[in-house]
């Protein structure tokens, strides 16, 4: 997808799409043509190790990162340089500052997400990690290095907390956002420690979390109580951001600093608990979420075993059910926040993979839904994405 | 002194199961190690020079859990992969 000159909108993207899925076990991609009706699964890569997030560069259409870790062994990444054929691993992965005896130093469990960096920044990546921790390479991810004074900061290790306050596989620093119009102009999220946003290129971030909730009985002004699960910038309107958060779903229209809860105007039967976020690529009053149980124990399945996703066309003013396609009972899917995104066509293809092993397409932006993968492992994270020529 | 390396980091080492490496202490084993199989350090000893949790090392019987831990050259070293699948 490209930014037109004379209009500064966002064209379509054309051609064939490709799905990278990161599972519990392994990687694989799905193949389709353009027109998006038939899909080929690959064979599994790294078979048997946990990939967290894989991901193509746009920036040059034939790279790809890919972290990794597996039960046993510590966290790494690996690199492609031709769109997934061969890979190398990263010759210094990130990893916290080594402390001097006595002190407390932090361990890297696993790199949880990766983002490219701004298309002026060819080769240029930034990861999140578990715990929270963010850092960048320039060299297209053969070695990386902390970034901003986060990692050490006094303050954003109270607001991080202990790897007990975190979710139950590791806290995580995610959503890590470049505006496409300010190399400089950076947001990222942590669960828990909140939003928060970078305008002099990560030398200092501040929290940006006024108007969203906590859990009842904590104090929504203390940062490490917030839990974002997934923040998405709008392409077509950078200044408008969405989020589904622990504690409903909310929208963030620039310069204003007070996230507004347009999950309110989700069914009320229905909620606005869940994990992903989908925003379309040309149209900021667009965005799409899958809605999971959260009541008691927070069970974080489809709701009455009835999955749907649920679209605004309208900011968050409305929302209307998108099943289509999918089970009319007994469907009990979790999909995790990196898990659920789209692709940049006309109409825009919308996909999604549960953590029972399922691959769901929709090329119809949610009006109809089709499985085009089952019996895969436990799925970590889906993005889609269109292959250099 | 022989290194014996589990199945799930010979992809490091050419796929061999025993490898020969120098050291008078644990670490500067690992170190040999890594200079000769570069990142198999990091998979098993993190930034904080622990042994990660499902990692464990013997030195003959004995489980070291330190890098300090002193070795001789007819020391054998196992380097194990605790039950953690699933």
């Amino acid at each position: 997808m490209t930014r037109t000159a004379k209009t500064g909108t966002l064209a379509a993207s054309k051609g064939a799409v490709i799905l990278l899925i990161g599972t519990r076990k392994g990687a694989f991609t799905l193949r389709s043509d353009a027109s998006r009706r038939t899909w080929k699964l690959s064979a599994p890569t790294f078979l048997g190790h946990i990939v967290h997030h894989m991901v193509l560069d746009p920036r040059d259409r034939r790279t790809m990162l890919m972290a990794v870790s597996t039960g046993h062994l510590g966290p790494t990444i690996y690199r492609s340089t031709d769109a997934g054929k061969t890979w190398k691993e990263s010759s210094a992965p990130p990893a916290f500052r080594k402390v001097s005896e006595g002190e407390n130093g932090r361990a890297v469990n696993h790199v949880f997400w990766l983002t490219p960096c701004h298309a002026n920044e060819p080769d240029a990546w930034y990861a999140g990690t578990s715990p929270q921790g963010l850092f960048r390479s320039d060299n297209g991810g053969v070695t990386w290095s902390a970034f901003s004074p986060i990692n050490e900061d006094p303050q954003y290790l109270e607001w991080m907390g202990t790897v007990q306050d975190g979710t139950p596989d590791g806290p995580k620093l995610h959503s890590i956002i470049v505006d496409p119009r300010d190399a400089k102009h950076l947001y990222f999220a942590m669960s828990g420690g909140g939003v928060h946003e970078s305008v002099d290129g990560g030398k200092t971030f501040l929290p940006l979390i006024k108007g969203l909730e906590v859990v009842e009985g904590f104090d929504p002004a203390t940062v490490t109580f917030h839990d974002p699960h997934c923040v998405r910038l709008c392409p077509s309107n950078p200044d408008r951001l969405y989020q589904q958060n622990h504690c409903g779903i909310y929208r963030l229209d620039r310069p204003s600093h007070q996230w507004v809860r347009i999950g309110k105007n989700m069914p009320k039967a229905i909620g606005d608990i869940g994990f992903p976020m989908v925003v379309h690529p040309r149209n900021a009053d667009v965005a799409w979420v899958l809605p999971m149980d959260g009541s008691t124990v927070w069970p974080r399945v489809s709701l009455g075993g009835r999955p749907a996703a649920y679209v605004t066309r309208n900011a968050g003013k409305s929302w209307s059910r998108l099943d289509k396609g999918f089970p009319r009972t007994d469907a009990w899917w979790t999909v995790k926040r990196q898990a659920m995104s789209r692709d940049g066509h006309d109409p825009v293809g919308l996909y999604l993979g549960t953590t029972s092993g399922e691959i769901w397409a929709s090329r119809t932006e949610g009006q109809g839904w089709t499985c085009i993968a089952r019996h895969l492992p436990e799925i970590y994270s889906v993005e889609a994405a269109v292959l250099g020529r | 002194m022989t290194i014996h390396i589990p199945s799930a980091l010979r992809s490091y080492t050419n796929r061999q199961s025993e490898v020969e490496v120098a050291g008078s202490t644990l670490g500067e084993v690992l170190s040999a190690l890594d200079a000769q199989y570069p990142g198999l350090r990091f998979r098993i000893v993190t930034e904080q020079d622990r042994i990660r949790p499902h990692i464990r090392i013997f030195v003959n019987d004995e489980q070291a859990q330190e890098l300090l831990t002193p070795l001789d050259a007819e020391d054998r070293v196992y380097i194990v992969c605790a039950l953690s699948g699933g």
